[in-house]
């Protein structure tokens, strides 16, 4: 094809202009993050380029190279290699644990030089792009149970590699390909229950599990009066309606035994955390005691950029990574934040618009395997920095400091972009 | 297919949005919580607590200052100390102390700063600097002490101390944090607002590790100590000096007052204390020793011991008398028909009563002002008499406060109707038969020494006083309340006076007064008085001013336990306004006689003398 000529023309200009934005603002927030009002450093000085702000610049420059890389490589290399990178990624997953360093505590990282990358962060676009090419098979119908497993299998195993390496929070974020399923063609009845299992998980950490059954047989006992007036009144309903209930009540013991059982202490206590704040503030509970005051402390205006005071003096933790909303909460108040969610669901929207145009299945579901990982990412993210989330290793796309993670999300991107110029080339399927 | 599922989808991110949003808004605009956690974490408060102000006498001779002291603290983290007994011979502690103080700071922190010694002076401070260098994370810190020129006017001046607990809780404008120094009686309390000057405040950014990190918000917010104001007393401390030497071995009080002014010049409260005892270290260990002295050293007995008048109270009738006109200058009383005793002498005009002290003179005098000349029921004509006369006398500044510049001014005691209703339990259940004492200054009648001495300014300027103080000027513009330059009138004509002031004369050329308390170039006045004591031997009282004409100096002398008026109060009162008038003293003999005197009772060796201490307070 000859088209590739013409990138520029056919790049979605608009969908680059958020890209843009959130990594010039994203970049700001770490400067300020890391900025000392006794001894600020100035770009000649070779110090700034050890500090955070200074390696964030250096991985916006090196993404601006793949980014072109991205761009030259033919729109048809993505799909026909997608199981090989797949593969690809599966094997340094596998290695990870034998060849890798570690870094707060999860051992998950290859080191190249000075230079750290985690294949966990790559494992998604991988496991995208193959579940994409995956569903591109006009046979496959996931509706039916022989292509769920399919599916499922696809997003399992590098999801059980990573939780190997003790990484369940990049782990957790394969559970968002639930949005590309859904969007082409699971039945509603999947994310239903997903989001069942986690009221149920959740409510098995806050009550006892006889108060979990108690209102699930009263739910069940409205069903029951109010159904006939929807359904038929046969057997077979009542019958498949009894298995139902009674698979959810199993479902629910389970969880709750889970919880109790399985999860390892940390793990139940930075859950609890989340469901009382007042829990350990010095301790477990500090990170998101010191979020929250960040955050809570920017008012409505915010104290200005440079002004925060929580987020500099390395009060919350992780504060240019994980935590970076804090600065932007803090520095920019309530306005700013607001101003942000608007933004990042408006780049959400674009995308799932531009998804929705594509001719081509491949693209398609890949443009919402690159929503549903944006959203769980924007999800847990804020949510946990605002304490409506458990805190997981989980960065902000764009924001968060990090070489991994400001690579991994712009090779998502981009790789969609690159399909979404090439889609008058596609076949409709 | 399935496109209507983007719908769904968007509107599920949709949801969650909001509810970020909502979640931020009660974070951020409606929960203020966030906001004092986050000034807690971030911003330090530095107290620069600025120097007190000083204060002078009435020539502008130095009575306190401040002397800087350093205080040594260290910071565990940074502090490295490779010679530890190098380190204890410098600093000059111990290897305990060095160990226990040491263990202590980390406890406390091991980021933020703690005291490691306390009040060193400038020369250890001196000392140490080249040291330093060896003992990195160790810094100093200046504070300052008060620093006493004199020891003689410690009582009057009060002093500095740590802020109490229950200060701590009652103050109003929430200034004092614990810790704080605070004038604690005298003028130091009097004047605290003005002298402790203005607190101020740094505030520094810290980090979680508690290192600073700048000022906050580059320091807009913060406030330059201001040094407190001095204050220009109208003490004359040589005089001071003199009359606390005076008074060395006795329990008592000299107050002496410029008549045309009000201003104090000297006021001694004995026995006394060393002031600068009571800065720094030694605080605890000496206070309570002086607390628990019967002799009660911290009192300062001339605002706040309570005395009767005694005899000199009599000046008071006297010009009460005439100005109700009751008696004049040729009004004669014989003994006769009184229950108050007297000496062998015929019988006397007020001239000659004041002269003599004459007892039943001034009771018959009494009886008239308070019957009035008229019959009827003696219950009720002792009411009314006794009230006009209260009225009257109260004007002189018995029974109420003068409003002088120190703490603790107690207001004593002028029984009036409602005082003997209460004491008699109910109305009419007193006549004149009861409490006729009080016509010669015994019985109910309370004082202070500052009281009289006041009496005796008012005598001086023939009806008038202006309320005694002992600063005259508060800061650079040396600005002082209008209520100390404003003359208050006592509502005796001044003619009723000159009588009064005949009689004094007498009384100290030929009367009470014995030799000794007569200066043989100055022509003072005064009255003799002998306060009754149940307890033990009686206070002896002086009051005078001088000279007769254009009166320069008021004064007012107790001695307790000396006995009589005329023996030891007179005698060191004319010596005092010798010196004053003359800047020297002549009559030798009698300067050292009294100098030694010493009327300490042989009580206050013993258990019986806590009570004796206690008598001459709470009379």
């Amino acid at each position: 094809m000859t088209d590739s000529n013409h990138i520029q023309g056919r790049l979605d200009w608009i969908t680059v202009g958020f890209y843009v934005f959130f990594i010039g603002l994203g970049w700001l927030n770490i400067y300020s993050a890391v900025y000392s009002p006794d001894a600020p450093l100035s770009f000649s000085d070779p110090a700034f380029y050890d500090s955070n702000a200074g390696k964030q610049l250096v991985w916006i420059g090196t993404s601006l190279v793949l980014i072109v890389c991205i761009l030259v490589i033919d729109f048809r290399f993505f799909e026909s290699f997608a199981l090989f990178i797949y593969l690809g990624l599966l094997l340094l997953l596998i290695a990870v644990p034998f060849l890798g360093v570690t870094i707060n505590g999860s051992h998950s990282w290859f080191k190249f030089g000075s230079a750290t990358i985690q294949p966990a962060e790559f494992a998604k676009t991988a496991t995208a792009l193959l579940l994409a090419k995956y569903l591109n098979d006009p046979l496959v119908n996931l509706s039916k149970f022989s292509y769920q497993w399919k599916a499922a299998l696809i997003i399992g195993i590098p999801m059980v590699l990573i939780i190997g390496s003790n990484e369940t929070g990049s782990a957790l974020v394969f559970a968002s390909f639930i949005i590309l399923l859904y969007r082409e063609g699971l039945p509603g009845t999947y994310p239903a229950l997903f989001m069942g299992g986690i009221v149920l998980f959740v409510s098995a950490l806050l009550v006892k599990a006889w108060v979990i059954l108690l209102v699930l047989v009263l739910l069940t006992g409205l069903l029951v009066v109010f159904l006939p007036i929807y359904m038929q009144r046969d057997p077979k309903t009542y019958v498949l309606l009894s298995g139902a209930i009674a698979g959810i009540m199993t479902l629910a013991l389970l969880v709750d035994w889970v919880v109790n059982n399985v999860l390892k202490e940390h793990q139940r206590n930075r859950i609890r955390v989340l469901i009382d704040p007042g829990f350990d503030p010095r301790g477990l509970g500090y990170q998101v005691t010191q979020s929250k005051i960040a955050i809570g402390s920017g008012g409505f205006w915010g104290k200005g950029f440079l002004g925060g005071t929580q987020t500099k003096f390395d009060f919350v933790p992780e504060q240019s990574t994980d935590m970076v909303f804090c600065t932007i909460g803090e520095e920019h108040g309530f306005i700013g934040v607001m101003l942000m969610i608007l933004l990042f669901l408006g780049f959400l929207w674009r995308l799932m618009y531009l998804a929705d145009s594509q001719r081509s299945r491949f693209a398609r579901a890949y443009g919402y395997g690159l929503v549903g990982i944006l959203f769980f990412h924007f999800l847990v993210n804020i949510g946990m920095t605002i304490g409506l989330m458990p805190i997981m290793g989980i960065p902000l796309p764009f924001f968060s400091y990090g070489g991994s993670s400001l690579w991994s999300f712009t090779i998502l991107l981009f790789i969609f972009l690159k399909l979404d110029s090439h889609r008058s080339d596609m076949l409709s399927r | 297919m399935f496109t209507q599922r983007r719908n769904l989808i968007f509107l599920f991110f949709g949801i969650i949005g909001l509810l970020f949003i909502g979640k931020l808004f009660f974070l951020q605009v409606v929960d203020d919580t966030y906001e004092k956690a986050a000034d807690n974490n971030a911003i330090r408060k530095i107290i620069q607590i600025p120097f007190r102000g000083e204060v002078y006498d009435r020539f502008g001779k130095l009575i306190v200052y401040n002397t800087p002291v350093y205080d040594l603290y260290m910071i565990p983290l940074k502090a490295v100390v490779k010679d530890t007994n190098h380190f204890c011979q410098v600093f000059r502690v111990t290897r305990e102390y060095f160990i226990k103080t040491t263990q202590r700071a980390r406890a406390y922190s091991r980021v933020k700063p703690s005291l490691f010694l306390k009040h060193l002076s400038k020369e250890d401070f001196a000392s140490v600097q080249d040291a330093m260098v060896d003992f990195p994370g160790f810094f100093f810190e200046t504070n300052a002490f008060r620093t006493y020129q004199s020891r003689s006017f410690s009582n009057a001046l009060g002093y500095v101390a740590e802020i109490s607990p229950t200060a701590l809780v009652d103050q109003k404008d929430d200034y004092y944090r614990q810790g704080d120094y605070v004038g604690i009686s005298g003028i130091e309390s009097f004047y605290e607002e003005t002298l402790r000057g203005q607190r101020g405040v740094k505030y520094r950014m810290v980090n979680s590790n508690g290192v600073e990190k700048g000022d906050y918000k580059n320091g807009s917010l913060n406030i330059n100590p201001i040094s407190g104001n001095n204050l220009y007393t109208s003490i004359d401390l040589e005089i001071q000096e003199y009359a606390d030497s005076l008074m060395q071995h006795k329990v008592g009080s000299v107050v002496a007052i410029e008549p045309s002014t009000g201003e104090i010049l000297a006021m001694v409260s004995a026995p006394s204390y060393d002031a600068s005892l009571l800065t720094g270290n030694n605080f605890s260990n000496y206070y309570q020793q002086l607390a628990l002295d019967p002799m009660k050293p911290l009192l300062n007995r001339p605002p706040s011991a309570y005395y009767r008048p005694g005899s000199t109270f009599k000046l008071v009738q006297a010009l009460v008398g005439q100005q109700l006109g009751f008696i004049g200058p040729g009004t004669v009383y014989s003994h006769a028909g009184a229950p108050v005793k007297c000496h062998v002498h015929g019988p006397v005009d007020l001239r000659g009563a004041i002269r003599v002290s004459c007892n039943p003179y001034f009771y018959h005098a009494f009886r008239k002002m308070i019957y009035d000349n008229t019959s009827g029921d003696t219950y009720e004509r002792s009411a009314t008499g006794l009230q006009r006369w209260a009225d009257l006398v109260a004007n002189f500044g018995f029974g109420r406060k003068l409003g002088v510049d120190l703490g603790n001014e107690k207001k004593g005691i002028l029984p009036n109707v409602d005082y003997y209703n209460a004491v008699y339990k109910g109305e009419k259940s007193w006549k004149f038969s009861n409490i006729y004492s009080i016509s010669i200054g015994e019985g109910e009648i309370v004082v202070s020494p500052l009281k009289m001495a006041n009496l005796a300014a008012i005598i001086a300027n023939r009806g008038w006083y202006i309320p005694p103080h002992v600063v005259k000027g508060v800061g650079l513009a040396k600005s002082i309340d209008p209520f100390y330059k404003t003359p208050v009138k006592v509502g005796v004509e001044a003619k009723y006076f000159n009588v009064v002031i005949d009689g004094m004369q007498d009384a100290v050329a030929n009367g009470t007064v014995g030799p000794d308390g007569k200066i043989p170039d100055i022509l003072m006045v005064g009255k003799t008085g002998t306060s009754q004591n149940q307890k033990g031997k009686d206070h002896s009282i002086f009051i005078a001013f001088a000279p007769r004409d254009n009166p320069k100096i008021a004064i007012a002398v107790f001695v307790e336990n000396a006995g009589f008026g005329g023996s030891a109060a007179a005698p060191i009162a004319s010596l005092v306004v010798e010196k004053y008038l003359k800047r020297k003293v002549d009559r030798k003999a009698v300067e050292t006689k009294f100098l030694n005197m010493n009327y300490l009772p042989n009580a206050y060796g013993g258990i019986a003398r806590k009570k004796l201490a206690i008598d001459s307070t709470k009379k």
